[in-house]
């Protein structure tokens, strides 16, 4: 725990760590493993435990096959977030630094909003989407998607918001800034990690959604990469290969964000967002 | 408390200051006069009818879907019949209906149990300095960040019969293969082993953050006191570890009532019915079969919906509470 307490001996912890790190992590290098495995060696009696005879095919048909519902995906998670920004940053800053009457109403709705099961909403949408006709289309699905992330967004927005010291605020208005000035010019750059957390989750969330895309999107002809997974799995459970490597492929994205914004990630996980 | 630890409990300090601010309306914001309020409503005004467009009105056509009787014509040209409270009686006196309900307090029990201790067990671990320590962790959030497409269809194939790696690795401990996914037996097991393999990271990270909290102090007097790893377990980091303890329980209960898409991928809640929770019951119902039934799908859910509130309740008095200590 403290420094000087630190005993000499902790390569058998990292030892043991790293025994239950691969125990964790054991499908995920399952699925790797498969998708580079050979169609006649997937039900060989006892498995290949690595890829011995290894081969890309799986990873052939995932770009002949599966390309257009990654593209999908990258449009619809992208779609989410500037949405969800644009809907949460604001109503975040009032919550935290503006603090209008009867917020805390609104506050409350939100963490309510966040405990309502995806089955519900997807119901619900497939009600009004099909009234509207707006079912099977990619802007129906960024704004059922990003029903998810809105309510955390703004929780996280309002959270980070409050930490802002108030004299830089009345900096901006001393020096004659209105209140969108304000928020554009000061709150927003200064917010900066919130954003970055936000639309970490926002983008994630979006990219794995699948309830949704498989009520309000069934049949469209611009599908996300979780129905493509879907859809290969119900029309093709011979080529397991291939369906681990479109599995390995949509999971590049979860796996560059923990890279790369590893941090953000972990203030997500805190922040009491939870996948459903 | 060094800044160090300071720092690294600030996000959890975020999330309660989250809930906090929101579970106590009114209280501890300040109105003022005019400008400022209006100028605060500006800022609500597109949350608000987000809200309202996409949260409230879905929820009504949901409580109007089950209060009538949906066939796919009147779904798409209208005039369904008003029939009351008859999906809900209908749902309730279905043979589906115990066995989901159980199903629902099995896997969300078992998951949460499970997930938690785990988590428990690998947040004492970590708390612990070691090489690696820091990146075997971040590696432990992969789970919980994959598509649960990915995640389900994995565990499918590794629990498959025949050629799973699961029955390969018992046969290897000489016991015989067990059919996971396609006996009405074991699928509930599969699903929430599935189901607590995803949920660890979340209590892990969870019970870290709140153990980083604890004084390094309050260990060393323990210790000088001659307690044991076990006691010092026992009484000094659980007690103190309690309220983010049930912030996480509760957390993972309202999150966990609801999983639709792991079960679904992995059984489509079957089979018979022997993975059905409320979640998949709901969506067989309305989207499973070729002759829908919006409404009594729309009464299971809401079903749920309620269930859902109530723990969220509980979750909201156990925040103010917390705030309040």
């Amino acid at each position: 725990m403290t420094a000087f307490r630190r005993p000499r001996t902790t390569w058998w912890k990292t030892a043991v760590g790293l025994v239950l790190t691969a125990l964790m992590l054991f499908p995920v290098y399952w699925m790797v493993n498969e998708s580079l495995t050979r169609d006649q060696d997937m039900r060989k009696t006892p498995p290949n435990w690595f890829p011995v005879h290894g081969t890309l095919d799986g990873y052939r048909a995932v770009l002949h096959q599966q390309m257009p519902y990654l593209g999908t995906s990258l449009f619809i998670g992208l779609g989410t977030v500037v949405l969800t920004v644009a809907v949460a940053a604001p109503a975040g800053y009032s919550l935290a630094k503006l603090r209008p009457r009867g917020g805390g109403i609104l506050s409350f709705a939100l963490l309510i909003a966040q405990m309502i099961p995806g089955i519900i909403m997807a119901m619900g949408f497939y009600a009004i989407y099909l009234n509207l006709g707006m079912l099977d289309s990619v802007a129906g699905l960024i704004v059922a998607d990003s029903t998810i992330a809105v309510p955390f967004a703004t929780l996280v927005f309002a959270a980070f918001m409050t930490g802002i010291p108030a004299e830089l605020l009345q900096a901006a208005k001393t020096d004659g800034a209105g209140q969108l000035r304000t928020f554009w010019s000061i709150v927003m750059p200064v917010s900066r990690n919130a954003v970055v957390t936000v639309s970490l989750f926002a983008f994630l969330w979006a990219w794995s959604d699948f309830i949704f895309a498989n009520t309000l999107d069934g049949q469209g002809g611009a599908q996300p990469i979780t129905l493509g997974i879907y859809h290969y799995i119900g029309n093709n459970n011979q080529q397991w290969n291939a369906i681990m490597a479109t599995a390995v492929v949509a999971s590049v994205p979860a796996t560059v964000l923990l890279v790369v914004a590893q941090r953000y990630v972990a203030a997500g996980v805190t922040a009491g967002a939870v996948k459903d | 408390m060094n800044p160090t630890t300071q720092n690294r409990t600030r996000p959890v300090r975020g999330a309660r200051g989250a809930a906090a601010l929101a579970a106590r309306p009114g209280r501890g914001s300040r109105p003022r006069p005019g400008t400022a309020n209006w100028a605060g409503w500006a800022f609500l005004a597109p949350v608000t009818i987000y809200l309202l467009a996409f949260y409230a009105y879905p929820m009504y056509r949901n409580i109007e879907l089950s209060l009538h009787h949906y066939t796919v014509r009147s779904f798409v040209h209208g005039g369904a019949p008003f029939t009351g409270l008859d999906n809900y009686r209908k749902v309730l006196s279905d043979p589906a209906f115990r066995p989901a309900l159980i199903h629902t307090l099995v896997f969300t029990g078992a998951s949460i149990l499970f997930q938690f201790w785990i988590g428990m067990g690998l947040a004492v671990f970590f708390s612990r300095h070691f090489r690696l320590s820091a990146t075997l962790r971040a590696l432990f959030l992969v789970p919980w960040l994959l598509p649960l497409i990915v995640s389900a269809s994995t565990w499918s194939w590794m629990l498959n019969s025949d050629s799973g790696v699961v029955n390969h690795m018992l046969h290897g401990l000489g016991i015989a293969p067990v059919d996971w996914l396609t006996s009405p037996k074991w699928s509930l097991v599969s699903v929430i082993v599935a189901n607590v393999w995803i949920g660890i990271p979340f209590n892990l990270v969870m019970l870290y953050s709140g153990m980083q909290a604890v004084s390094p102090e309050l260990y060393e007097a323990a210790e000088l006191d001659g307690a044991t790893a076990w006691q010092r377990f026992w009484k000094v980091t659980f007690p103190l570890l309690r309220p983010v303890a049930a912030i996480t329980l509760l957390l993972g209960l309202v999150y966990t009532l609801k999983v639709f898409d792991i079960i679904w991928i992995m059984t489509k809640g079957g089979p018979a019915g022997s993975s059905a929770t409320f979640a998949t019951w709901s969506y067989q119902l309305g989207f499973g079969n070729l002759l829908p039934e919006f409404g009594p799908g729309a009464a299971v859910g809401n079903l749920l919906v309620v269930m859902a509130l109530a723990f969220g309740l509980i979750y909201i008095r156990a925040q103010r509470k917390q705030r309040e200590a």
